[in-house]
């Protein structure tokens, strides 16, 4: 686990041992139960430990994907971090400052200009059209009618509603309510980014298109982006980092491909079990250094399953490219092989 | 006794004490009268004299009570001014037209609204919220009001009704948007709004006719009072409903408090919040009607004056006006809650089209209607008076069968209505408070116990014994019989659903209709008395009887009735064994549905001669005495809130011993 001295002050948000207890009297209890207290003693305590001693850094243009079991404090953690609640104890910067000392105006302006959010059921006003419901945040602003109604517009079309601008939320499928509900968070062009299960409503093919429509805006709009799944293949596909979460607690963060090749407790095994190695494992922890010449390329960032292709014509080295395009190693057809079988 | 006689069994039967407490309940009826005289009835002297203390005390707020800045008489006159400004516009708009000068020196500045053009507005509100059918109906209705002459009535009527449902929705939502605020609020006007829905409408007259005044606007402020409670409720329930996620993107997206309230909470409580406005219009509607005892006027004053008169024609024919502005309005409101808003681009005129309709025939109606008057007002000529038809079928009824009705109404008083009187009225009140204790004991407790008992104490001590148990006798009979009515009916329909839509047409009908109607057929085939009484009660108090038992029955987890068929039941065993009991819950709610129906449709009975509670509140209501008729009256709560608690406790056990969960009831 990251401990709070290390987390880089620099990152876009940043959770410092931040804490959150349900229940009468929370923060004095918590003082009065010493630095690291036990889970028993604050159930025995009467309080509900919904998020614990979290320590994380949301840096600048990543997607962070929060991911644990329902009821392990994810949705408490995203309302920490949008200060729609506040932590018993612990700390909060945004933008290196700290965000629990914003006034509530200072507040409004945070989250009317820098902060967007996607709800797992939607959250759409059901009297507004498309187009009013995506237009809402900034007519709350106070935006003029023109303007607002032609960045709504633009951003229903980002999302692929183009000419269901007059519907109203109950005429649409659930995919596409959730298409209303992003297209509504990124009205205001927020710096960053909180979506809480966005996909866990709909069914899975749907979730699966919206996943792939989810990374293609990413690639275009480069957001740091806070995302909340309790799937872990979701957080997988998606994720530059991963937290685990459990019993309010995070057990362990990092890469993808960490996480499912060093997992760090039995709990996060239990996930990673099913995971295919080489839908995880980068080209770049899988290549040797260059030794002779070889043909094709492939980018360090791919990963080994999406590489594997390129072996079909019988080639038995792969030269692989860093990010400037200079080459910076060679993948095996062997050890490509090994990992497919592994599993 | 039972458990003398089985040795065996450790613990007793349930039912043990049940039998010991009737024991002695039985013991104290029989022996006591000589023993303890007082256990019968309340020393006269004893009395306390709450209703004087009431009486001075109103008499101390309208002459002397002061809050610094302005005396309590100068707040009344103040509301009055704020209802009744609304209320003249209105009025002179659909029936009076502007007036200059006073009195019968009055000029006509300009004439009301064409009755053209009212009908054509209304209908053009139906299209607009509900399609062509529904502006029919509505069209319909309000032309039959004008072809049987009752325009005029029916106008004063609906001005009351336009200037109250604005009054009442917005003051229902502030006070509910209170509550949901704030939690101590909420805690300090429940009990308020618990009492206001069990005090029968006759008691707030009284005081409001002592504060206000006899006349239209003390009737504005009556329905409000009375139409306002439900829609707070609503609002409260609708609010707290909201999705948290909602108020979270409120948030999120950085409404400050008025935007979240008005942008985010409202309009998505909106769905729920239309039914609660469908409530205090039809409230109001019945509550205006019943406020002509205080200066109303329009069609409830002309029922009234026919019931006084014995006219049952002109009664009848204002009867059938008001049941058809109680259908318009009540289908006009649930078709606009139910109306889906879209948006439309264009102009103004093009946006709303039905507005600019509107407006256009208002004007050329009033163009026309200066050249040819019958545009303006509806002719007299083409009035139909069904009036002296009416009279004349009552007339026949009468003649031809005078013996039979009779026969009938004597052979139920003779043989049940009176015996079980007497009965209830030689109970002894402290056994009557004990008994009711201790059910209140069994059922749900100690504080139950308390409750019930205490509330029974004071009905006798206030001296109202004997008044009560008239209103207990009556009401208990009328609930009996709509029981014994609603049941069968409530089987039959809960298993044919082509007979349920029909039942439910009808019983839905009947629930709109203000419950002063009931009154009229009522006393045209049995004059006036304590039969009387009970057939409009039964009529009025039957439809929650069906209801509850249909949706009972229907909520019966079919699986068990099929594991019933697996076990070879017979039909009526499965009635009997699964079904019935199952539904069990649900029918005592409607028992108690059908309690509170009959409490507050019993004290409007006063009107065709009863000796209860609610000829008490009547009486006062005549004398103008504000602390008779509100003791009645809260009499009359506590025997409504005794029967709720009790069956409400009972609904509870039943539940919990069927494992259907606790269910709020
Ligand atoms: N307002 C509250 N009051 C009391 N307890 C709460 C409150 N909100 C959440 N909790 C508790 O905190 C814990 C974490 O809840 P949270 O909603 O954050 O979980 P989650 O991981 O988002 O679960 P899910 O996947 O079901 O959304 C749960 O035990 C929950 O019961
Ligand atoms: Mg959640």
């Amino acid at each position: 686990m990251t401990d709070a001295s290390s987390l880089p002050s620099d990152a876009k948000l940043v959770c410092r041992e931040v804490w959150k207890l349900f229940g009468a009297r929370a923060g004095e209890t918590l003082r009065a139960l010493g630095p690291a207290p036990e889970i028993g003693r604050i159930v025995d305590a009467g309080l509900v430990p919904a998020v614990r001693a979290v320590n994380l850094a949301v840096r600048e243009g990543e997607i962070f994907v929060i991911m644990g079991l329902s009821g392990s404090g994810k949705s408490t953690l995203v309302r920490l971090m949008s200060r729609l609640i506040e932590p018993t104890a612990g700390e909060i910067l945004f933008n290196g400052r700290n965000l629990l000392a914003a006034s509530t105006e200072e507040m409004v302006e945070i989250r009317r200009h820098k902060m967007g959010m996607v709800f797992q059921h939607f959250a759409l006003l059901p009297h507004l059209t498309v187009l009013g419901n995506v237009a809402f945040p900034l007519e709350i602003q106070g935006v003029a009618r023109e303007e607002r109604e032609a960045r709504a517009r633009k951003m229903v079309a980002l999302v692929g509603l183009g000419g269901r601008e007059d519907a109203l939320p109950r005429q649409l499928s659930g995919g596409q309510q959730q298409r209303v509900g992003i297209a509504r968070s990124l009205a205001v062009e927020p710096e960053l980014w909180f979506l809480d299960e966005p996909f866990s409503a709909l069914d899975p093919l749907i979730r699966r298109e919206m996943q792939d429509e989810f990374m293609r805006l990413q690639s275009v709009l480069k957001k740091t982006i806070v995302f909340i799944t309790h799937d872990f293949d979701e957080a997988i596909r998606l994720a530059d980092r991963i937290a685990v979460m459990k019993d309010g607690a995070i057990v362990q963060q990092g890469t993808p491909e960490e996480i499912v090749l060093s997992p760090a407790t039995d709990y996060v095994r239990e996930f990673t079990r099913a995971v295919p190695r080489s839908k995880v494992v980068r080209v770049k922890s899988a290549m040797r250094p260059v030794a002779g010449t070889a043909g094709g390329a492939v980018s360090e960032r791919a990963t080994v399953a999406e590489a594997a292709p390129m072996f079909l014509d019988g080639a038995e080295v792969l030269a692989v490219k860093g990010e400037g395009g200079a080459v910076t190693g060679h993948l095996h057809r062997a050890d490509v092989v090994k990992l497919m079988l592994g599993g | 006794m039972a458990e003398a006689i089985l040795p065996r069994a450790r613990t007793w039967p349930r039912w043990s004490g049940w039998v010991l407490a009737l024991g002695l309940f039985l013991v104290l009826r029989v022996a006591g009268k000589g023993l303890a005289p007082w256990a019968f009835d309340w020393p006269k002297a004893q009395t306390v004299p709450v209703a004087r203390w009431i009486s001075a005390f109103t008499k101390w707020l309208l002459n002397e009570a002061s809050f610094g800045l302005f005396t309590f008489a100068e707040l009344t006159r103040f509301i009055a001014a704020v209802i009744d400004f609304p209320y003249r516009i209105v009025l002179s708009l659909l029936a009076t037209g502007f007036l200059k000068g006073q009195g019968s020196g009055a000029v006509q500045i300009l004439p009301p609204l064409a009755w053209i053009a009212v009908i054509a507005v209304f209908a053009l509100i139906g299209a607009w919220a509900g399609g062509r059918r529904l502006a029919l109906l509505v069209a319909a209705c309000f032309t039959f009001i004008a072809i049987f002459g009752q325009w005029q009535s029916a106008m004063v009527t609906l001005a009351s009704i336009l200037v109250a449902v604005p009054l009442g929705v917005a003051g229902g939502l502030m006070l509910g948007i209170l509550a949901w605020r704030s939690p101590l609020f909420e805690r300090l006007i429940r009990p308020v709004l618990d009492l206001m829905q069990t005090i029968p409408v006759f008691a707030y007259l009284v005081p409001i006719l002592f504060l206000f005044g006899f006349g239209p606007t003390a009737a504005v402020v009556a329905t409000l009072i009375y139409a306002m409670p439900p829609m707070t409720r609503v609002t409260q329930l609708a609010l707290a409903r909201v999705p948290g996620e909602l108020a979270d993107l409120g948030h999120m997206v950085g409404c400050t408090p008025r935007q979240m309230l008005w942008r985010v909470m409202v309009p998505s409580a909106r769905d729920a919040l239309m039914v609660g406005v469908n409530q205090v219009i039809m409230l109001s509607l019945n509550m205006v009607i019943i406020a002509s005892m205080i200066g109303a006027g329009g069609l409830g004053f002309d029922v009234l004056a026919a019931l006084r008169r014995l006219d049952f024609g002109a009664g009848l024919e204002a009867g059938f006006a008001i049941v058809a502005l109680a259908v318009a309005l009540d289908r006009l409101s649930h078709a606009a809650a139910a109306r889906q808003a879209g948006s439309v681009q264009g102009g103004p005129v093009a946006r709303h089209p039905y507005l600019a309709g509107a407006l256009l025939t208002v004007l050329i109606a009033a163009i026309l209607g200066l050249v040819a008057p019958a545009v303006q007002t509806y002719p007299a000529a083409w009035e139909l008076s069904t009036g002296t038809f009416w009279s004349r079928v009552v007339e026949w009824i009468n003649v031809n069968f005078f013996d039979f009705l009779e026969a009938i109404k004597n052979a139920v008083l003779l043989n049940l209505l009176i015996p079980f009187k007497r009965f209830l009225l030689g109970l002894p009140w402290v056994g009557v408070a004990g008994l009711l204790a201790f059910a209140g004991w069994r059922l749900g407790g100690w504080r139950l116990a308390v409750l019930t008992g205490s509330l029974t104490v004071l009905i006798a001590v206030a001296g109202l014994w004997e008044k009560a148990m008239i209103t207990v006798y009556l009401c208990g009979i009328s609930t009996a019989i709509a029981m014994l009515i609603g049941l069968p009916v409530g089987i039959l329909a809960a298993e044919r659903d082509r007979l349920w839509t029909v039942v439910r047409a009808v019983i839905d009908t009947l629930q709109t209709l203000p419950s002063f109607v009931y009154l009229m057929p009522a006393v045209m085939l049995f004059r006036v008395g304590d039969f009387t009484a009970m057939i409009a009660v039964v009529a009025f108090a039957v439809a929650p009887a069906i209801r509850y038992t249909v949706l009972g029955l229907k909520g019966v987890d079919p699986r068990l009735i099929e594991a019933g068929r697996a076990m070879g039941c017979t039909e009526g065993q499965i009635l009997r064994r699964i079904r019935l009991r199952l539904a069990l819950p649900e029918i005592l709610l409607g028992l108690n549905q059908t309690i509170m129906f009959a409490l507050s449709m019993l004290v409007i009975t006063a009107l065709v001669g009863t000796r209860d509670l609610g000829q008490e509140v009547y009486i006062a209501l005549t004398k103008a005495d504000p602390g008779r008729g509100l003791v009645a009256g809260l009499a009359v709560a506590f025997i409504a809130i005794i029967a709720d608690r009790l069956i409400q406790a009972g609904a509870r056990a039943a539940r919990a011993r069927l494992g259907l969960g606790e269910g709020a009831a």
